[in-house]
């Protein structure tokens, strides 16, 4: 019998609110399956199990907000008996102290302000539904309880709300795909992080220039071979040679934590993702150092649109072991990050940019990019750095290699 | 497909990109990265949904052809006219 718990999303966070349940009592579950959401300071989570087995019972009701670690269900093992003894008791409500938050013991007394609680559906509203389809039935003035759903669990989809609701001819479909995130809490969040990683971590900030022709001119040949939805960006061959650095390179990626610095075997890049109509999120991607450029493409084009959509997975949030911010071809030169704790390094891309540069002792024009470090000096220094920045620079000569 | 169809995919496709974005007011002249705030992997799902509507193949190489709204419409519009003629 396991109790799956409320994760910690981020050292930042005490608590969360439960507003979807994807499976209910007697449902089997794999590893890896969404189960629930989550509404958090980040937005809504999808929140995955780690343990296959069997729903044997949902301990937290739709809309509590209950402290990170609170058993949230009771899974059974596949071909374990269910337990004779009763199961835990439902957690309280939310205490007005909460209990210690995942922050090194180390840190100044300071606590995140406190989200307000996002308003959440009507009392009457007790049927799982999708955050999308509840803003629209409130939208439409719809009582969800005269809906069946259809999605996973019996859930109501936004497609049941629409189905039901009569729409008016003038209404805009496209509506639906606005993200429904609190960017107020959003930015409590990144306003909680930063300022403790600026409190915390003793920054140190490096450059460097590095040609891209090679890149430019291996996807342009790659590319011309493909159809869209398999062409590569630019970017992807950028995350793949920051992670491969990160493995030869192991003092720039992994956590610092209780006074020491714990260096990951896997290299899970955060990826910065801008969300319209400001906000900002870095979602993991996993183990891209062993992933091929196909698929880490494929991977962050998902990852980016279910960020952008509301949609991120607990995995992904909780997990980054070093973080990789690009302001894309309209940003500027170069930019220079703020570690988010208790990561160690960041690494900051700016625009390509055709410039002369020197090639065998004659003046050409070439794409050039600036690479940046932001490292914590508690781990490594400026010599490391350098290094570090070099390696990507050489392996981005190679683009056929990453 | 009339140039009105043409006109209401392009808006369609952006706005599910850039759901906020008012398109029907944007300059039809204007960088529709600096209009509507899309960055490369927006441009590329842009890219990807024409592709897969409308059935036409847009080459990288063709990419800045289609940043302004008037820039893809004509492109679009010979694209479709000249598989039109083959047929």
């Amino acid at each position: 019998m396991v109790e799956f718990r409320m994760p910690s999303l981020g050292a930042d966070m005490e608590a969360g609110t439960l507003v979807e349940w994807l499976v209910k009592a007697g449902d089997r579950v794999k590893r890896g399956d969404v189960v629930a959401v989550v509404e958090t300071q980040k937005g809504a989570i999808e929140i995955e199990v780690y343990q296959a087995g069997q729903i044997e019972k949902i301990l937290v009701d739709l809309h509590s907000k209950v402290p990170v670690g609170t058993p949230l269900a009771i899974i059974l093992a596949e071909g374990e008996a269910k337990p004779a003894a009763a199961v835990p008791a439902p957690p309280a409500p939310l205490p007005p102290t909460i209990p210690a938050p995942v922050i090194a013991p180390t840190a100044p007394p300071w606590r995140p302000v406190a989200a307000p609680v996002p308003p959440t559906a009507p009392a009457a509203a007790v049927h799982a539904a999708s955050p999308a389809a509840r803003k629209l039935a409130a939208e439409r003035g719809i009582d969800l309880s005269t809906i069946a759903g259809s999605g996973p669990g019996g859930a109501i989809t936004y497609a049941d709300v629409e189905r039901v609701s009569t729409v008016p001819a003038a209404a805009p479909p496209e509506k639906r795909k606005v993200p429904t995130l609190d960017f107020t809490a959003m930015r409590t969040a990144i306003a909680a992080a930063m300022a403790r990683s600026k409190r915390e971590i003793p920054h140190y900030y490096l450059d460097h220039q590095i040609d891209v022709t090679a890149c430019e001119q291996w996807l342009a040949g790659k590319n011309a071979t493909l159809p869209p939805d398999n062409r590569i960006l630019m970017g992807a061959l950028a995350l793949k040679a920051v992670a491969l650095a990160a493995r030869r390179f192991p003092a720039f990626n992994g956590f610092y934590r209780d006074n020491k610095f714990e260096p990951s075997q896997a290299v899970h890049v955060g990826v910065a993702i801008a969300i319209r109509g400001g906000g900002l999120t870095a979602p993991a991607l996993h183990d891209v150092d062993r992933l091929p450029l196909d698929e880490l493409m494929a991977r962050m084009r998902d990852l980016i649109q279910r960020t952008r959509a509301g949609r991120i997975r607990s995995s992904e949030i909780a997990d980054p072991t070093i973080t990789v911010s690009s302001l894309g071809e309209r940003g500027v030169e170069a930019l220079y990050g703020i570690i988010y704790p208790p990561q160690v390094a960041i690494v900051g891309l700016g625009k390509v940019l055709t410039r002369p540069w020197v090639v065998d002792g004659a003046i050409v024009p070439r794409s050039v990019v600036t690479i940046t470090l932001s490292g914590d000096h508690r781990v490594t220094d400026g010599h490391a750095g350098a290094l570090f920045l070099a390696e990507i620079g050489k392996l981005m000569q190679e683009p056929d290699k990453l | 497909m009339s140039d009105i169809d043409i006109r209401r995919v392009l808006q369609e496709e952006l706005n599910n990109i850039a759901p906020e974005a008012d398109v029907a007011s944007v300059n039809p002249a204007a960088d529709l990265r600096e209009a509507i705030d899309i960055d490369s992997m927006d441009f590329l799902n842009f890219i990807i949904a024409l592709h897969h509507r409308l059935g036409i193949d847009i080459p990288e190489l063709d990419y800045p052809k289609l940043v302004t709204l008037d820039g893809a419409f004509a492109y679009i519009n010979a694209k479709l006219q000249a598989r039109q003629g083959q047929a």
